[in-house]
């Protein structure tokens, strides 16, 4: 592309810009009508839009309301916890970054420049310079830890600790005055979002490689299992899962057993994702050559080592657009359970417009929610295309 | 679990079978109507290459997959190196480490460099160190001439040496017996001596070889004994001498005429 500009600027001179444009949106006539027509309603619903966003809309509604988004009813005295948590995760992502980006200062730039940001903005101090320091705990890591490939795995293993460390910090512990017990109850906002949604991939991931093996059994209890679980789960929606495991689980109990309202969320999610991923699954062990199964067992592997190190390396690679995809539509389906009465992201955003001082202004909030769902599902998809460049090496 | 059942564990039960080291008596398996091996004898003496030829569908691929169990026999005994190939998951993994396989696709794993598919098997089935594994899988690929390439991938290799790269993932296991089924046939022509040279020099070497293969030459200059099959069932045997020069069944010499002057 330079190549080519660089030569028609030398023959002539329009600049390259425009003979790019001529070419690629002007010619023939009938792409310049495309082309003109398509400008002019993209610049309708922008100058509308900008309009609106900046001289009409009433952000108070979501300035004031800023922290109820986050972290929902979460006690103030405990919001330490979460900064630590933010921190340890600032930390670790530091790492990860050093130790699998190689010599790449970008990052540690770029979160600086965040923090500069944040420095000058009018925030409160109380939220301020913790996120300062969780920056402060991004780029200190991954400078430290830039080029230093023999993290990974110990990396994978303090990732996986974390998880517990975090829902520990979050929760507490019942009868201790550092951290005293948080009900769940008190969880809430983008906090709730991402720990539902993360607590049901990470469960759900290995749950649905079981199911999807499972079901390529040659055990027929095992396969007929498999089979009849996500056949049904998939034959049933989220929001049944949900009420069913909101009502009609509790049933199952004996009386005075109370299972935490939350926990029933994220096992009915859990479950439910665990079908979906399991048939995902299917499809990428079944693109797996027989050829590969034939040549791990006539090496002596057996059915374990065969899938660990052969064939689930192999299908779970081939399927990471699928299995990614399927995981944003799961951030994306935490929205259900404010119909169980939890209060995540949109449940706050409901509550948040029911009140009387803030009736007429659910435009700005939805709009608020959507802008926050979209760059955590873009992020991921992001990563996901990252993930899948990487791990091409070799398959061509 | 009794104690008994502990030492079959890791040392399962070892029939005496003299010189044999394959033993295949009466041998039949069926896919769907269709038979494939009809009644297979066959015995096969430590250090001897035995190879099998004969037209396509006469069942010798299947025949060698059923030695280390790629494929299940449906009746008559197969004895390998004195274990008996039951439905025993102990004595089929005890038999598939003493047997390798080269298989007509290579089937080399895509995902991991060439000298990570030779010291899989051995590093996970033999629990040796990773030193121990990658010294010797260097020098195994020294020996079937790839081991500049062993920090490569199997995509980026040619056919041939893909090929070179099964045979030493097999041997990295050190097998008392390899098995090649077809190993050159899915090859451009101009590689098929370089995989050739790496056989014939391993028969040298001593190895217990069954070679499914329809390169004469190879069977020829090679070859302990000759097997010809057709349609399941084994027609004739012999020297490569008596082969070629003096064929008695029918079918051996109209086989060898179309394979011979085509």
């Amino acid at each position: 592309m330079t190549a080519q500009a660089n030569l028609s600027s030398d023959k002539k001179s329009p600049p390259a810009i425009l003979e790019w444009m001529k070419e690629n949106l002007f010619t023939p006539w009938y792409n310049a009508v495309i082309t003109v027509a398509l400008a002019a309603l993209i610049f309708v619903v922008l100058r509308a839009l900008f309009r609106w966003a900046l001289y009409e809309a009433k952000w108070e509604v979501v300035l004031v309301n800023l922290r109820l988004f986050a972290v929902g009813p979460y006690p103030e005295e405990a919001f330490w916890r979460i900064w630590v948590a933010l921190g340890l995760v600032g930390a670790l992502a530091g790492l990860s970054w050093g130790a699998w980006g190689g010599r790449n200062w970008a990052p540690s730039v770029v979160a600086g420049v965040l923090g500069a940001i944040v420095l000058v903005l009018p925030a409160s101090p109380n939220v301020k310079w913790p996120l300062i320091g969780v920056l402060a705990a991004f780029i200190l890591t991954h400078v430290a830890s830039m080029g230093r490939s023999r993290l990974q795995r110990p990396l994978v293993w303090g990732w996986v600790l974390s998880f517990f460390v975090i829902l520990v910090l979050l929760k507490g512990l019942g009868g201790s005055q550092v951290l005293a017990d948080v009900p769940t109850s008190k969880w809430g906002g983008l906090l709730l979002t991402v720990l539902l949604a993360l607590i049901a991939i990470v469960a759900s991931f290995p749950l649905g490689v079981l199911l999807a093996l499972g079901r390529r059994s040659e055990l027929p209890v095992v396969k007929l299992f498999s089979i009849l679980y996500i056949e049904t789960v998939r034959g049933v929606p989220l929001v049944t899962v949900l009420w069913a495991s909101a009502i009609i689980l509790p049933l199952f109990f004996p009386k005075g057993v109370r299972v935490d309202n939350l926990i029933r969320a994220m096992v009915g999610m859990t479950l439910f994702s665990a079908a979906y991923l399991a048939e995902n699954v299917r499809g990428g062990l079944q693109g797996v050559p027989r050829g590969q199964y034939e040549a791990a067992y006539a090496l002596g592997l057996n059915y374990y080592q065969a899938m660990r190190h052969i064939i689930l390396p192999q299908a779970l690679r081939a399927v990471i657009p699928a299995i990614v995809g399927q995981f944003i539509g799961l951030f994306k389906d935490t929205t259900l359970v404010a119909i169980v009465g939890l209060l995540e992201l949109l449940g706050i955003a409901l509550s948040v417009i029911a009140q009387p001082e803030f009736i007429g202004l659910q435009r700005e909030v939805f709009i608020f929610i959507a802008a926050i769902y979209w760059v955590f599902t873009y992020a991921m998809s992001y990563s996901s295309r990252r993930l899948e460049a990487r791990l091409g090496v070799g398959t061509r | 679990m009794t104690i008994q059942e502990a030492a079959a564990v890791t040392d399962v039960q070892r029939a005496d079978v003299g010189d044999y080291i394959i033993i295949l008596e009466k041998v039949r398996k069926r896919f769907g109507d269709f038979e494939a091996l009809r009644g297979i004898t066959l015995r096969v003496k430590r250090q001897e290459v035995v190879v099998i030829i004969g037209p396509s569908g006469s069942g010798k691929s299947t025949l060698v997959r059923c030695i280390n169990h790629l494929e299940k026999h449906d009746a008559g005994r197969i004895v390998v190196d004195g274990i008996e190939l039951t439905r025993d998951i102990r004595n089929i993994e005890a038999i598939r480490r003493e047997v390798g396989m080269v298989f007509q696709q290579f089937n080399l794993f895509p995902h991991m460099t060439v000298l990570d598919n030779v010291t899989l098997a051995p590093r996970l089935v033999r629990k040796w160190p990773r030193e121990k594994a990658e010294r010797i899988a260097m020098e195994l690929l020294e020996r079937v001439g790839i081991a500049d390439q062993a920090h490569k991938y199997p995509g980026q290799l040619s056919g041939g040496q893909q090929q070179r790269v099964a045979i030493a993932r097999a041997l990295a296991m050190q097998p008392k017996i390899m098995l090649f089924d077809e190993p050159t046939s899915a090859l451009d022509p101009e590689m098929i001596k370089e995989v050739l040279d790496v056989m014939r020099e391993l028969a040298r070497s001593g190895m217990t070889m069954l070679v499914v293969t329809h390169e004469m030459g190879f069977a020829r200059e090679v070859a302990d004994r000759i097997v010809f099959m057709d349609a399941g069932l084994i027609v004739e045997e012999g020297t490569p001498e008596h082969f070629f020069t003096n064929p008695q069944h029918e079918r051996t010499k109209l086989f060898l005429s179309q394979i011979l002057h085509h």
